[in-house]
């Protein structure tokens, strides 16, 4: 017993110490050079919501979740968090689809980059450590990223994301670099931590299966636009070959095959 | 057996040698026998001359390295961060690089005279261009996406530089670093042996006016001996700084 309550303590203590944000997309363009990525995006997503964004390679997702998490600024448009349409970069945390470890860094203090604005030195291991545990890596802080397997690396990237809070949490193919397995045990993982902490969920992904096990609403685009907004009311945990699922999944496919 | 292996050969060596001039094989005008070579450093350091000529050629070493590696190291950070300061700088070190330290030998002669001066010179010269060119390098190969993750993270300039920049540019300055060291070794014997009236190269010049074959030995086996300590302190310091990373972890 006393074991379980040792590891419920840091769960509970960051179980929904953040709600998710809502986001608010109204006309948002972006062009690089004269050539326009993203032509007018007008988007309601709701605090809370596990959104996954999905398309042919150079429909501008990427992009779109980029301009998210304040790395470039449109060209056009707006962007609301919760209706402010500055100052809501510290809110968002992005992960990526490599784990961009500073090798040089024990994970622990890896898992610390995380948090930029944080109280003393102590306190910041203290969080770290916590965030640690909750994706499943207690008792790696001290090593080098080195000795991790790619899997791990991506948990200690998840902490590193996860350590401050966010009310937004930016996945750019955070999966697409794992073998088979390993994916379905972060899938799963990404879930827990979502339904935990309850912060809004935006996953880009060019796996279909992937955004219908996870997504409340999956978003496709196409050539700089919202071509596709499907809900998805399935019940969770979702099975792997739910018929439901599958019929979505095939709808979407349908979609992006058709040019 | 695995650790006396390597050293077969240069023991075997020693032992030819000296059973060579023993047996009056080698003149010992030309080669004294190492037992001859032993007693003329035993002499050296008693009379306390050598420690002295160390402390000398060290300090010139030093300070030289410290002025061209710290040079070199502040422009090739410089050059590697602002694209304006290098475009301003780099083509000019570039050309610079090409002209062979040693040659300006004559012109510093003339500059300086044969003093301090001219050796601090012709040091720091040798020194900066290995650490320069290795430092920018370093600098730029730093992995762009840990960059983009630290602004993604709203790192301030002063932690992305601490954080990642100079620990990402640490192992191509270790390599600057250890070329530079040889080559500061280097540069100075030249300089010592044309112009010095004290140091190792003074000490081997002196001798060899007066014929005195084994003390020049015993000054050719003391740079080689400091320069591998040199080289030593620097591979130790590399091991400690660069743990994180497999190639240098656990050696």
């Amino acid at each position: 017993m006393t074991v379980n309550i040792a590891t419920a303590v840091p769960d509970l203590e960051l179980r929904g110490s953040s709600a998710g944000a809502a986001i608010r997309l109204s006309g948002v363009e972006k062009s690089f050079g004269g050539h326009q990525v993203l032509r007018g995006i007008d988007l309601e997503i709701a605090q809370g919501q596990f959104v996954a964004i999905v398309g042919r390679s150079g429909c501008g997702k990427s992009t779109l979740l980029r301009l998210l998490a304040g790395l470039d600024t449109p060209t056009g448009g707006s962007i609301a968090v919760d209706g402010a349409t500055k100052g809501w970069g510290k809110r968002v945390r992005l992960m990526f689809q490599e784990p961009r470890l500073l090798p040089w860094q024990r994970i622990v203090r890896n898992v610390e980059v995380g948090l930029s604005h944080a109280p003393g030195s102590r306190e910041r291991q203290r969080q770290a450590e916590a965030a640690l545990a909750q994706v499943g890596l207690a008792g790696r802080e001290t090593g080098w990223p080195s000795v991790l397997s790619g899997g791990q690396k991506q948990r200690v990237a998840l902490a590193r994301a996860l350590v401050s809070d966010p009310a937004i949490l930016a996945l750019d193919e955070p999966l697409g670099a794992l073998d088979a397995l390993t994916r379905i045990e972060m899938q799963a993982l990404i879930e827990q931590v979502w339904l935990d902490r309850g912060f809004t969920a935006l996953v880009v992904t060019h796996d279909v299966s992937e955004a219908v096990a996870l997504a409340d609403r999956i978003l496709l685009l196409d050539a700089g636009q919202v071509a596709m907004d499907v809900a998805i009311d399935l019940p969770r945990p979702r099975r792997h070959g739910d018929p439901e699922a599958a019929a979505i999944e095939g709808r979407i496919l349908e979609r992006l095959l058709t040019r | 057996m695995k650790r006396v292996l390597p050293w077969l050969f240069p023991a075997a060596l020693l032992v030819v040698w000296q059973a060579g001039v023993s047996a009056g094989w080698i003149d010992s005008q030309t080669l004294p026998a190492p037992s001859a070579v032993g007693e003329a450093f035993l002499n050296l350091a008693r009379s306390g001359e050598l420690w002295n000529d160390i402390a000398v050629s060290s300090a010139r070493a030093a300070a030289g390295f410290a002025v061209g590696g710290g040079i070199g190291f502040a422009l090739g950070m410089l050059n590697g961060l602002s694209s304006l300061s290098e475009k301003l700088t780099d083509t000019t070190l570039q050309m610079l690089r090409n002209i062979p330290h040693l040659a300006l030998i004559p012109l510093v002669i003339l500059w300086f005279g044969i003093g301090e001066e001219a050796k601090l010179f012709l040091v720091a010269l040798g020194v900066f261009f290995p650490i320069y060119v290795n430092t920018l390098h370093g600098v730029r190969s730093v992995d762009p996406h840990l960059l983009e993750m630290a602004r993604a993270y709203g790192m301030s300039r002063r932690a992305v530089f601490w954080q990642v920049v100079f620990p990402g540019a640490l192992p191509s300055i270790f390599v600057g670093l250890r070329y530079g060291l040889g080559i500061m070794w280097l540069t100075l014997i030249v300089a010592e042996t044309i112009s010095a009236s004290s140091g190792i190269g003074f000490m081997a010049m002196n001798a060899r006016e007066f014929l005195m074959v084994d003390v020049v030995i015993v000054s050719i086996l003391i740079y080689a001996a400091l320069g591998k300590l040199a080289d030593s302190i620097a591979r130790l310091l590399e091991r400690l700084c660069l743990r994180w990373n497999p190639t240098y972890a656990e050696v």
